[in-house]
């Protein structure tokens, strides 16, 4: 069956069964790899694409339910303002190791601070803990979102 | 940016270099090098794998490992496989300081198979693992990148009638200070191709380093927060396909019958292979491959192993544990010494089965044609992934090209090729290139596991209460035996008794293993931090129950053992300084203290945790000091050290692989559970600055984190935990 899925503004149109989760359909059908499978039952966020804005686990989101959703993935998250300070705040603190689960980590810190511009670290604990990273960056990532919450603010201002 | 081919080397004389301590001339060609033919794959963006220009055949190719074009363009071919570990900036940094290039202009390249050329020889082979790469590489890359400056001043001095001494190079050009005249590598390459490479190479000054030493940024970051990087999941090859698999889940166990008709109408499902073990499902994507692997009808053969449980297991082990093992350590006599003592402390120490589960799921793409192979990969031992599809495909190793890739962690799983033997496998009954895929379940019920360790520890005290005797018997499975078997010698695993009495002054000690494997079928192997991390909780947590058998504080106790090792003596007191060791904490809290010597660095920490009424044990904060020796990429260090706690801390509460009717009864992130952010303490880090010779730094900071968790309960509550992962029910508390 025929679906059209807007991702990063575009339309894109793919023929699958209609349960095939979003994951598959960027990656292996579309080729957008940036998105990461990590364990195909949402509990470690590699997959994290925004839906609408919202944090959204794809390996779990059959494409059929996608429906008339904007789908945001880490190749184009640097356009948005929040997206593009969490990438800065990333590279300033050098929080990559391996890097595999980066690309979901920044898609919820830029889902968080996109609607919550100056997370407590409680938020930034409850927003970021359904994102495993074995290589255990979290103390970076911690720090990373603040400084990205920081920059924010007065860039907004300035844009 | 990442370039897919090095430099295009022609291979010298068949001598391996890689068991010299220096970067032999050998290594380097002698005539003017890269004689062109090689691809210059870009992968900084997927697609541009298809864009291929031939690489020019007039670059300045020196060795192995450095590579200029006409252009500027440095390519460094980084020996070592990235895998977080930040490996790939480091080493370029050894090259770079040598080369006189900033680390902004270099672009680095992963190696291919190639033993003679890209050997580790502290391994023996291609292999990235037991935090050697700078160990190993902080001579020879250095020297590669020295020999490479001095030919191209050579060059520069050759051109403007000048003595090379009165040139220098920097930035990139070469200057000749006197007469302001500035030469650019690029334009120096064609001459220095003619150059001889030197007879004695001169390495700087330590006190004239600019990059070693001071912290870089990764270069591998930019391509990591955009989702450009591209790991071996990622690899695109026109008219791939994608498959997963499913092995038996009896370890040991084989395919007996197969209903696929199911799978078969499944929408997007090419083909089902079947292999003796295991079965695989061909598909155009994943999705489907998936959904066609649900609807297979497979029965097993689940063989001899159909019964086994963790406890045969355990069983098993302790009987071992009753037997004398294989001297590893022996000075002095612990008989004699234990029975002057005028007190004995035993104590018997286990760790569980652990699982690696690295982010990205293995995988590995293979192209099998009738005269060559493909295997695009990321593997911590690409020659060994080179060897098996040789093996499995019949064909010459040369005809085996591995592509290998970033690794989306690896922590000793990649150090096995398993899953690329099986790939192979399949890929040999598929038309075309097809990538194998295994599901998160496949992955945690068919690692190859850390072994099952269980330790007997006894030490005499005299009246004063220092240890006149320790015997340490450590009983497990032999890695070494079965991954590295030139290693396994007069019956004695090096690695199960590594460090297995600390850095400590025993007057009597003796290090006993017992060798008891688990049955076929279920391998056990390498796992982060390796024989350091096995011993070092046994024996940190016993000379904890040893200082509070003395009555004495544990890190003053630890110090008065330390009295030839002053290296170990400076991280404990560092570590017990920052952390305010001594000082008050709340009720329910408590500190405790860990200490290691491996891979040639000393590090020290202190855990702080608070222990719930129902057990729940929260680490709050973890203080380490280490000396490493030379500093390369301080901010790497650091990391390492960060997210070493973080995935020791996973194994102290988490981590347990436990067996029931032959099958490992985890399965995905929910009953292997990971540390999550969360429940990830501050984490303060202390460098002791040292000019000794660079230790390692990829597994230190996983080795030391358990025990002083372990020792920190105790100080909460008193209660003495020998086994992890920490079970909750032994710290409850009304």
């Amino acid at each position: 069956m025929t679906f059209t899925v807007k991702i990063n503004g575009s339309a894109h149109q793919v023929d699958v069964d209609g349960d095939t989760p979003l994951l598959w359909v960027l990656r292996d059908v579309l080729g957008m790899t940036g998105t990461k499978f990590g364990c195909g039952m949402a509990l470690c966020g590699a997959c994290t694409v925004h839906l609408d804005g919202v944090a959204t686990r794809c390996c779990i989101t059959t494409v059929d339910s996608v429906g008339d959703a904007a789908v945001t993935t880490i190749e184009a998250i640097g356009d948005t303002p929040a997206g593009r300070k969490v990438q800065k705040a990333w590279l300033d603190l050098d929080v990559v190791q391996c890097g595999y689960c980066q690309s979901g980590q920044i898609m919820s810190a830029a889902a968080l601070l996109a609607t919550n511009p100056h997370p407590s670290d409680a938020d930034i604990d409850d927003a970021m803990s359904g994102n495993v990273c074995r290589c255990g960056t979290y103390v970076r990532i911690r720090k990373a979102v603040k400084q990205a919450a920081l920059v924010r603010g007065a860039a907004v201002q300035g844009d | 940016m990442l370039i897919d081919r090095p430099a295009p080397v022609v291979s010298d004389q068949g001598q391996e270099a890689q068991h010299e301590p220096g970067l032999s001339r050998r290594t380097f060609l002698t005539v003017g090098a890269a004689v062109g033919g090689g691809l210059f794959l870009s992968v900084g963006l997927p697609l541009r794998m298809k864009t291929a220009v031939a690489a020019p055949p007039t670059d300045f190719a020196p060795s192995a490992f450095v590579r200029i074009g006409r252009d500027g363009q440095v390519v460094l071919t980084i020996p070592q496989v990235e895998m977080g570990q930040g490996t790939y900036t480091s080493l370029s940094m050894l090259i770079a300081e040598e080369l006189e290039v900033e680390l902004a202009q270099v672009n680095v390249a992963h190696a291919p198979a190639d033993d003679k050329l890209y050997g580790n020889r502290l391994l023996g082979f291609q292999a990235t693992g037991g935090s050697t790469s700078v160990r190993v590489f902080f001579e020879p890359l250095r020297q590669a990148g020295a020999a490479a400056r001095m030919m191209l001043v050579a060059s520069a001095a050759e051109t403007w009638h000048v003595a090379p001494a009165s040139c220098r190079a920097e930035k990139g050009a070469v200057i000749h200070p006197e007469s302001g005249r500035r030469l650019r590598y690029g334009e120096l390459v064609d001459k220095a191709a003619s150059m001889p490479v030197p007879d004695k190479i001169i390495l700087k000054d330590r006190k004239d380093f600019s990059l070693i030493g001071t912290p870089a940024k990764r270069i591998d970051s930019a391509d990591k927060v955009n989702g450009r990087a591209v790991y071996g999941i990622d690899v695109k090859v026109p008219g791939m396909k994608i498959a997963t698999v499913a092995a038996c889940p009896v370890f040991g166990g084989k395919l007996a019958d197969l209903d696929d008709t199911a799978a078969r109408a499944v929408n997007g499902v090419r083909q089902i292979v079947q292999l003796d073990d295991a079965v695989a499902v061909v598909a155009d994507h994943m999705g489907a491959a998936r959904k066609g692997l649900a609807a297979l009808k497979i029965t097993w053969d689940e063989g001899p192993n159909a019964a086994f449980s963790t406890a045969d297991l355990v069983a098993q082990l302790e009987a071992a544990s009753q037997r004398s093992g294989v001297v590893g350590m022996k000075q002095g006599d612990v008989e004699v010494a234990l029975k002057g003592a005028a007190r004995k402390v035993e104590a018997v120490y286990q760790l569980p089965l652990l699982a690696h589960a690295t982010m990205e799921p293995l995988n590995c793409t293979v192209h099998v044609r009738e005269d060559s192979c493909d295997v695009w990969v990321g593997s911590q031992v690409v020659s060994r992934a080179q060897r098996t599809a040789a093996d499995v495909t019949g064909l010459p190793p040369e005809k085996i090209t591995v592509h290998n890739q970033f690794l989306g962690g690896g922590f000793g799983r990649r150090l096995e090729v398993d899953y690329v033997t099986q790939a192979v496998r399949i890929a040999k009954q598929v038309d075309g290139p097809v990538k194998v895929v295994w599901t998160r379940e496949e992955d945690i019920q068919h690692d190859i596991y850390r072994p099952y360790y269980y330790d007997r520890l006894t030490a005499g005290l005299d009246a004063s209460g220092r240890p006149v005797s320790f015997h340490h018997r450590t009983v497990g499975s032999s890695i070494v035996a079965r991954w590295l078997p030139p290693a396994f010698k007069n019956d004695l695993d090096l690695d199960a008794v590594k460090a297995a009495a600390g850095p400590y002054e025993f007057p009597n000690v003796l290090v006993d293993w017992v060798r008891q494997e688990p049955p076929a079928g279920l391998t056990t192997g390498w796992w982060r931090g390796v024989g350091v991390t096995h011993n070092a909780f046994m024996v940190e947590g016993f000379v904890d129950e040893l200082a509070a058998a003395a009555g004495q504080d544990p890190v003053a106790y630890r110090r008065a053992l330390l009295g030839k090792e002053p290296r170990a003596a400076a991280v404990l007191s560092l570590a017990a300084e920052k952390a305010g060791w001594g000082n008050a904490m709340t009720p329910g809290s408590g500190r405790g203290v860990a200490l290691i010597l491996g891979f040639g660095t000393y590090m020290a920490q202190v855990a702080e945790v608070a222990v719930d009424r129902d057990g729940g044990v929260r680490v709050t904060r973890v203080v380490c000091a280490v000396d490493c020796g030379t500093i390369v990429n301080p901010d790497t260090i650091r990391a390492q050290i960060e997210g070493g706690i973080m995935f020791g801390l996973s194994a102290v509460l988490y981590g347990e692989i436990t067996l029931k009717d032959g099958r490992v009864e985890q399965s995905n992130f929910d009953s292997y559970k990971p540390l999550r952010i969360d429940e990830a303490p501050a984490v303060e880090v202390y460098l002791v600055d040292s000019s000794e010779a660079p230790g390692g730094m990829g597994e230190p900071g996983t080795s030391t984190i358990a025990p002083a968790v372990i020792n920190a309960v105790f100080a909460a509550t008193g209660t003495r935990l020998r086994k992890l992962p920490i079970d909750p029910a032994d710290l409850k508390h009304a």
